[in-house]
């Protein structure tokens, strides 16, 4: 039989958008401190843009030293005169009360999430606002049982954690930091991210709404001197930070000599490893999952792709076959599946080092689309050819770019995989499973997902092994950042 | 020069060496210094660890690391059972340096050595316990299978205490490496020579070269090194001690690779209380590994 | 190990298969190892997978294309012990006229009986472009000796069958004796003549996507025009993710032999949601050209109404009720 002349008819997918209406932006914001919005004391703010559409969203107020230091007074009250002294199964309540806000509210915070940040819809409303609720949900219920958390029998908060958190997934890593400090009895001062602040501020709202006791979480927005006067505050007493290994190194510099606990999850460069005998076909999606998901912005994004070389021929076809399925576009569109770069500063970024790998030889491949005129867009990238001397296969592109190096033997997977500063996350991909537990064991990840790839859950402990970071959020573990 | 008489004999006086890779070389730096007893009598010479001796260290422990990691904890706890076997074995010569190091009574040293003993058959005991203590079972929201064990970060710096100079030092180094650590130790500067006799516990209990490596000399000589060293993942500052400009220093080096740091208190803890997991889950990093779960 | 790596060829000699996939129906020990060097298939990805494409928002006028095209793709089928003359005239009918109120309404693909009823069929549909398809292979268990199953085929063809469904032998399947499945397939598909051969796996019999990814290339190395999931008689029939395996199988199949085979899902697909969830499928995991009744079908009977009433809904505006479409 051949092909039928009437096939290749065209299923063009009409715009599905997520309507907008659900979200009530201000024109501006003042800064949460002692459960209020207050306006910042230096009268400073700056603009929080859509980056599909570069339309400014709001007017956010940039937190000043004096700002900072006003949040962790109110903070220290909270901490001293309310919250330490109340019982973990009051704790508990509030933070399940918070869980259950976020679940009504969550159409609306997954909307204000893909506006801010870039995010397609379809993630924002399927991964991380359904994760941020299991987040406060999990951590509620640690909130009255810590003394079987294995932390010794009578486990202690250390105070007031200042908190900084990045634009990738803004509520996601609010929920991170927050839900175990509250759970464990610490009041917090956090830091969203300069181009994501808007859900950090709705969560706000959403902590008046379950009234939640003034001052046990502060919100101040602002960008890195904001952030540095956070972690520099000298009556912090945890610091916990998700951003670049850049400035995760910076503020291990500034808190050395304190007494302050710090946790840090920083960069990452994964190798996501494709065996000859691999599944290939869930290979495929797990390499498309591991580097396009969230545009690439992610810390534990699967950059590298690691394929045995018998296969890799094949397995490149397939994902490229793949690629030319996404669909990049506005964020708020149910069938985008690549939406915006966060901001134009990172866009440049990635433009830089994908310039770099093709003067460095490295085959460039993106499929066919069509970039909207406004916003910041980058189309789903491939990278082949890449040795580990290539810039692209060493430095965290924090983008939809994927760079292709292949591999003969187990042994020279785990070497490769291993050979970075970095040790955040690994794949594995194979049907056997003897080799998937030797190669787990053998790589240097805090995470290693074997036959898939981006899994997250709030039971389970997610953290780097060396520049990556250290520390664990989730789980049991991720209690011991807040326990002393 | 008056000749020897017929009935006295010349003792053979012991070199104390550094110990490195297995090796007990003399310090790369060719130089040495005095040790005196805590009466500053003159007790021995002592070699003075360089830089270079320091880097030195820090290849032979990542040598030795994969090897030591890979070993079954069965394996590690008897190794470090071992140890306590042949420091027992060495009881009167370690009891005789504490108590003469540390000025300290006869009796006093006696509880100190025993100690020593007790304490690396209590972390010996640890190697196969620490994963099910520390690890576990995740039940994520999903058909996966996953699972968090802690592993060991690599190479350690460890900067063992100053008074303490043999409990504080086994105190510091079997947490370390017992979990599958190798590391590279500081001595007290002013009592090494516990530390020197444990190398040589070490190369006859055993343990595989490299695994543990111990520096004698001024701490100001090795410390940066290590603290800066970028494939060194962890330092212990306990060392430190009462010097918070030093630990300040260090942690900053340290910064700059993101090493675990076990901040050093403001003094010299007491090494006769129990000690707790602490020092073991410092230098731990934990691995979750998912799975799906399926036909 | 990857499809192309096993196969080793990338075209297939005129009119039959490639020396690798011919080598590989030599004997019963080298079909296993082609089909058990397949890539496997992990549950969870495809599932997962499958429930990912399952959340393409299909609206306006993708959503009338989308309803035209699973129309005109339906077998609309009836399959029971009660059916009688009468019974599959009127289905006939209503497959050549789903909509009497609309003239604009295509007709289905094909009318889906037992082969007792193809002659009644046919003589109904006569020249409409409606297919008949007949099941055939003592349908629906297969627990027949293969002269039986042959002379049931012959039947139903002689009869004016256009398509036969057949099953596989799922115990000779799940025993491993996969060259004996391969050649009742080859014998069933030569007894078919002219007939377009589909061939039903019962996938809920198979339980694993591994079994249905091999089973897939079994049937399409033995000459099927259309690989099929389920009698519609075994729960479950067709699933998403099923169907998933089967439409990377046919698309890995082209590839290696630049042959097309079609794929029909049958058995649980009830409302317009489920059927446009299959589309998008189709669309994005084999591919546009498979997007045609002579490549993909339904296996359905209570979808048609409901494709019907959403059709209606999409030119009125306003939501139909189940009395404004006929029964049969």
């Amino acid at each position: 039989m051949a092909p039928n002349e009437k096939a290749g008819t065209v299923f063009e997918y009409a715009p599905a958008p997520e309507s907008r209406a659900v979200v009530d932006i201000k024109s501006s914001y003042g800064l949460f401190i002692n459960g209020e919005f207050t306006d910042p004391a230096g009268g400073r703010s700056f603009k929080t843009v859509n980056p599909a559409t570069e339309e400014v969203l709001a007017e956010v107020s940039e937190a000043s030293t004096e700002d900072v230091d006003l949040a962790v007074k109110a903070a220290r009250r909270a901490y001293t005169r309310v919250w330490s002294r109340m019982s973990g199964r009051e704790r508990s309540k509030y933070l399940y009360r918070i869980a259950r806000i976020i679940q009504e509210r969550a159409r609306e915070l997954a909307v204000l999430e893909s506006i801010d940040n870039g995010k397609p819809i379809k993630e924002s409303r399927d991964v991380d606002i359904p994760l941020v609720a299991a987040y406060f949900f999990y951590y509620a219920g640690w909130a009255d049982k810590l003394e079987y958390a294995g932390f010794g029998p009578t486990p202690q908060p250390l105070g007031v954690a200042g908190q900084v958190i990045p634009w990738n997934f803004p509520m996601m890593m609010l929920a991170w930091k927050i839900a175990p400090a509250l759970a464990a009895g610490n009041t917090v001062v956090l830091k969203p991210a300069e181009t994501t602040p808007l859900t950090a501020l709705l969560f706000a709202e959403i902590c008046q709404q379950a009234d939640l006791p003034a001052g046990v979480v502060n919100i101040v927005t602002g960008a890195g001197e904001t952030g540095r006067a956070v972690v520099a505050h000298e009556d912090v007493d945890k610091v916990a930070f998700t951003g670049s290994t850049e400035v995760g190194r910076a503020i291990a510099k500034a808190v050395a000599g304190t007494d302050k606990k710090v946790t840090l999850e920083l960069g990452g460069k994964a190798a996501n490893i494709v065996f000859d005998d691999a599944p290939v076909d869930q290979a495929v999606e797990g390499i498309v999952n591991g580097i396009f998901f969230n545009q690439g912005h992610v810390c534990c994004a699967g950059s590298r792709l690691l394929v045995q070389e018998s296969v890799a021929e094949e397995v490149l076809e397939r994902l490229k076959r793949r690629m030319g399925t996404l669909r990049v576009g506005d964020p708020l569109d149910k069938n985008t599946d690549i939406g915006a770069i966060n901001s134009a500063e990172q866009l440049a970024r990635i433009r830089e080092l994908s310039d770099i790998g093709e003067a460095e030889g490295a085959g460039r491949w993106s499929p066919p689309c069509d970039l909207p005129a406004h916003g910041f867009w980058f189309p789903p990238t491939v990278f082949t050819g890449v040795s580990q001397a290539h810039r692209i296969a060493r430095e965290e592109i924090f983008g939809p770019v994927l760079s292709v190096l292949t591999f003969r033997t187990p042994a020279e997977a785990v070497e490769k995989a291993n050979n970075t500063p970095f040790g955040l996350s690994a794949g594995v991909w194979t049907d056997k499973g003897s080799r998937i537990l030797w190669m787990a064991d053998q790589l240097r990840a805090g995470v290693v997902w074997a036959n898939t790839f981006n899994r997250f859950d709030p039971t389970s402990p997610f953290g780097g092994y060396k520049e990556s970071g250290y520390g664990r959020e989730g789980g049991r573990h991720g209690l011991e950042a807040y326990i002393r | 020069m008056t000749p020897p008489t017929d009935s006295a004999r010349i003792d053979v006086r012991k070199t104390y060496k550094l110990y490195i890779g297995g090796a007990f070389p003399r310090s790369e730096s060719g130089r040495s210094y005095t040790v005196d007893d805590a009466k500053g009598r003159f007790l021995a010479n002592a070699s003075y660890a360089s830089r270079k001796d320091a880097r030195d260290a820090v290849v032979a422990a990542r040598k030795a690391f994969g090897g030591w990691s890979g070993k079954t904890a069965y394996n590690r706890g008897q190794v470090l059972y071992r140890v306590a076997e042949v420091l027992e074995g060495r009881r009167a010569q370690f009891v005789d340096e504490v108590q003469r190091g540390e000025g300290v009574s006869k009796r006093q040293a006696e509880a100190a050595v025993d100690l020593s003993v007790d304490r690396l058959v209590w972390y010996a005991g640890w190697a196969d316990k620490i994963t099910q203590v520390v690890g576990g079972a995740n039940p994520v929201a999903g058909p996966y299978f996953n699972l968090s064990v802690p592993e060991p970060s690599g190479v350690i710096a460890a900067l063992a205490p100053q008074d303490s100079s043999l409990l504080g030092l086994v105190s510091v180094v079997a947490p370390i490496v017992v979990t599958g650590n190798t590391a590279v130790v500081t001595s007290s500067y002013l009592r090494p020579l516990p530390a020197v006799t444990l190398s040589e516990v070490l190369a006859t209990s055993d343990v595989p070269g490299g695994v543990v490596n111990i520096l004698t000399g001024r701490l100001a000589d090795t410390a940066p090194t290590l603290a800066s060293h970028m494939d060194v993942n962890g330092i212990d500052l306990t060392g430190t001690a009462g010097d918070p400009e030093h630990a300040t220093a260090l942690e900053q080096a340290a910064a700059e690779n993101l090493k675990r740091v076990l901040r050093a208190p403001a003094s010299e803890p007491d090494w006769t209380l129990e000690p707790g997991i602490e020092r073991m889950t410092r230098f731990l990093e934990t691995k979750t590994v998912w799975h799906p779960v399926g036909i | 190990m990857p499809v192309t790596t096993v196969v080793n060829s990338a075209s297939s000699s005129a009119g039959g298969l490639s020396p690798a996939l011919a080598e590989a129906t030599s004997s019963d020990s080298a079909l296993r190892r082609f089909l058990h060097g397949l890539p496997g298939v992990d549950q969870v990805g495809a599932e997962a997978r499958a429930a990912g494409l399952g959340t393409r928002s299909i609206k306006t006028t993708a959503k009338e294309f989308a309803i035209d095209l699973a129309i005109r793709m339906v077998d609309l089928t009836t399959l029971e012990g009660q059916d009688t003359p009468g019974k599959v005239r009127a289905l006939a009918s209503k497959a050549m006229r789903p909509d009497p109120a609309d003239q604009t309404c295509p007709q289905v693909a094909a009318v889906c009986v037992y082969p007792d009823m193809v002659a009644v069929a046919k003589e109904t549909l006569g020249a409409s472009g409606v297919h008949v398809a007949s099941v055939a292979t003592a349908f629906p268990s297969g627990r027949a000796a293969l002269d039986i199953k042959l002379a049931d085929t012959q039947d139903a063809v002689e009869a004016g069958a256009d398509e036969i469904d057949m099953v596989i032998d799922r115990g000779a399947f799940l025993s491993g004796r996969y060259l004996e499945v391969f050649e009742e397939i080859v014998a069933v598909r030569e007894a078919c003549g002219d007939a377009h051969l589909k061939v039903i796996f019962e996938t809920g019999e198979l339980q694993t996507y591994d079994n249905v990814r091999r089973a897939s290339w079994l049937a399409m190395m033995a000459g099927a025009h259309f690989i099929k999931t389920s009698t519609g008689k075994i729960q479950p029939a067709a699933t998403l993710p099923v169907t998933l395996v089967m439409l990377e199988a046919v698309r890995d199949f082209r590839d290696v032999t630049g042959q097309m085979v079609g794929v029909k899902p049958a058995g649980g697909i009830r409302t317009t949601k489920d059927a446009i969830k299959y589309l998008v499928m189709v669309n994005e995991v084999a591919g546009g050209d498979w997007l045609d009744p002579d490549w993909f079908r339904f296996g359905a009977s209570t979808l048609l109404n409901d494709l019907l009433m959403q059709r209606t809904k999409m030119r009125t505006g306003r939501y139909s009720g189940p009395d404004y479409f006929t029964l049969d």
